[in-house]
């Protein structure tokens, strides 16, 4: 297990390294001079001579990777133009949000996609077939800021049963003490639960909105691989063997059809990081999408340079655990490693 | 499907028949397709009506998409306004049809641009093998490795806020998808008989690659296209949906739904909620027309 571990690790070092390539040669990419950029358009000639230098644009390209690289490794993700605050400190603060946001859209859409794929599976051409079908159509054809939108009109304009969109709590309530980031959890510990109420009825929205967009690619592939080891010799065997219908879905097929969903859950996770971009602009929610669209409108590159940089970062992780989650559901890929 | 219709595609090419009488045959082919799956008769109309609107959108409007009048401004839709106006009293309906020519060329351009470099890239590497495979595997590895809109997000801010930067932008994201693709299929391919009957006849290798091999994954290209189509059209609406790209007062899904965004919250549903059902549905129509032209390419892969 540790072996398949360390290999894993070692798959994901290429990645990080192409990572590192790229978001340094999008900045070198920029049209024009990238420091006339860095500076604004109002800048002096001697302004922009003088970023040149503090950003090292007059060494050569290698000797500016390798300044890149160390700025990096020193957890340095240089200054927003606008603010003037350093790129990883500000990352850093809003990242709990996006990724709040993100995980219990990932829960709401596995919690309802899981048993609607395989209810459809087991029941074949039924009401509920039709359902999932239905649903995986629509959902991969939505737009998520039109979804998001259409929730926001339904439930906050015309029910009035959500909160405006404008963040992570209303206006009445502060934030719990920091602990996780984690405005439900840091509330639960601190014991205040009108703030985890408020916090909660703020993230629903914007949480559902991501869970109908990954909602889609889940059910369907659970659907598939479901119907697939169904029909597989060994679920004959357990039929045929008299067991209940229940243990021969639950503990016979479904761990095996889980592994080509994990799979799926990969392609799931780079739609969701780049979904959670334009929900986060929908909801005014302070993540770092938002921190992001935010320096991207005003030209301000080092933000959402650093913003590539660890959203590529994560999904390189996430990768590296659905990998490792593999090994755990399936012993053969374990021997291999 | 397909062991039916083969043979009435055997006979359309065989017979150099007359003019009308293939063209009726092909009109009973389409028949015979769009009868055994309605749904992709549904989409092949819902792409027709599209492409009728992108060629003369600007032509079958109402109303100027541009001309803005105060006076008339946030009306709800009326006979006069059939989706209503938005903050400046311009015509959603005819800014919806009008944007239709911009959403499909950026997303034509764009598989376009995808399928010329992905599977061109990916029919070498699945020939070639080698070294070829090797730098082409891992320039898609290295895109893979970004979450797709924030790659394109980063690329559209790096090399400037254009509508054609947004075209390479989505072109660039879809690139593994179609290497992957084109190369399995040209790997396969690569020992095949008619393959090596080509080489001793004296064909060079790239001559195999563009005459040979390239035609036989074609229908498998143009159901990855058509797939790909709907991918495309929301990728650029994202982009400019958070301000990238396409520049007001140009009318376009993405942006118009951002525009319309700010009255959602106000009651005002018909600005945003007209062009984001446009979008949808386009994407609806090329993601079912995928599906079925997959199922008549390749029925073993139907889900």
């Amino acid at each position: 297990m540790l072996g398949m571990i360390t290999r894993r690790l070692m798959f994901a070092i290429p990645s990080l390294i192409g990572v590192v390539i790229v978001t340094f040669l999008l900045t070198r990419a920029l049209p024009g001079d990238p420091a006339a950029y860095f500076a604004g358009p109002a800048a002096t000639k001697e302004a922009v001579e003088q970023i040149r230098k503090k950003l090292g644009l007059d060494k050569s390209l290698p000797e500016q990777f390798s300044r890149y690289v160390a700025d990096l490794s020193r957890g340095d993700l240089g200054s927003s133009l606008t603010t003037g605050q350093p790129v990883a400190t500000e990352i850093k603060n809003r990242l709990p949000a996006s990724a709040e946001l993100t995980l219990l859209g990932l829960l709401i859409s596995m919690s309802i996609a899981l048993p609607l794929g395989i209810l459809a599976a087991t029941r074949p051409n039924s009401w509920i077939d039709h359902l999932c079908r239905l649903t995986t159509t629509a959902g991969v054809s939505l737009p998520v800021f039109f979804t998001g939108l259409l929730l926001v009109y339904v439930f906050y304009y015309l029910l009035g049963w959500s909160p405006a969109p404008l963040g992570r709590l209303d206006v009445f309530t502060s934030a719990p003490p920091h602990v996780t980031g984690f405005y439900l959890i840091d509330s639960l510990i601190a014991g205040q639960f009108e703030t985890f109420r408020s916090a909660f009825s703020q993230l629903l929205l914007p949480a559902a909105t991501l869970a109908i967009f990954s909602l889609a690619p889940i059910a369907r592939m659970t659907r598939a691989s479901m119907l697939a080891v169904l029909a597989s010799e060994f679920v004959r065997t357990a039929v045929a063997s008299g067991l209940s219908r229940f243990t021969v879905i639950v503990t016979y097929a479904f761990r095996n059809a889980m592994l080509p969903v994990i799979t799926t859950l990969s392609m799931v996770f780079s739609f969701l990081l780049g979904a959670n971009v334009l929900v986060e602009k929908v909801f005014a929610w302070p993540g770092i999408g938002s921190y992001a669209v935010e320096a991207l409108i005003a030209s301000d590159f080092a933000p959402v340079q650093g913003f590539v940089l660890t959203m590529a970062v994560m999904y390189v992780v996430l990768n590296l655990i659905i990998d490792i989650l593999y090994g755990v559901i399936d012993p053969r890929v374990r021997l291999e490693g | 499907m397909s062991d039916a219709v083969l043979p009435q595609v055997a006979t359309t090419i065989a017979t150099p028949v007359a003019k009308t009488n293939r063209f009726a045959a092909m009109l009973s082919h389409a028949h015979y397709v769009i009868s055994g799956n309605p749904v992709t008769g549904f989409a092949f109309a819902l792409l027709i009506l599209i492409v009728i609107a992108a060629l003369f959108g600007p032509w079958l409007v109402p109303h100027d998409p541009l001309a803005s009048n105060t006076a008339v401004a946030l009306k709800p839709p009326s006979l006069q306004h059939w989706f209503g106006t938005d903050q400046l009293g311009r015509d959603v309906f005819s800014r919806v049809i009008v944007a239709t020519r911009l959403d499909l060329f950026i997303s034509v351009a764009s598989v376009a641009l995808v399928f010329l470099m992905g599977g061109i890239a990916g029919i070498a590497s699945g020939f070639f093998l080698g070294w070829t495979d090797r730098i082409v595997g891992r320039i898609s590895d290295t895109i893979m490795a970004f979450p797709l809109f924030v790659l394109a997000m980063g690329i559209v801010a790096a090399l400037g806020n254009t509508v054609q930067n947004i075209i390479l932008a989505t072109a660039i994201v879809n690139f593994p998808l179609y290497v992957r693709v084109a190369r399995a299929e040209a790997n396969v391919r690569r020992e095949a008989g008619f393959v090596q009957a080509a080489r001793l006849s004296g064909n060079g290798e790239f001559r195999i690659l563009f005459g040979h091999i390239l035609p036989n994954i074609m229908p498998i290209m143009i159901v990855q296209m058509s797939l790909t189509m709907g991918y495309a059209i929301l990728n650029a609406a994202g982009l400019s949906f958070i301000g990238l790209g396409v520049r007001p007062p140009t009318p376009e899904w993405g942006i118009m739904v951002a525009e319309g965004a700010a009255f959602m919250v106000s009651g005002e549903w018909w600005i945003a909620l007209f062009p984001g059902a446009a979008l949808m549905l386009a994407v609806f129509c090329f993601n079912l027309l995928g599906d079925g032209l997959r199922d008549i390419v390749d029925p073993s892969r139907r889900t």
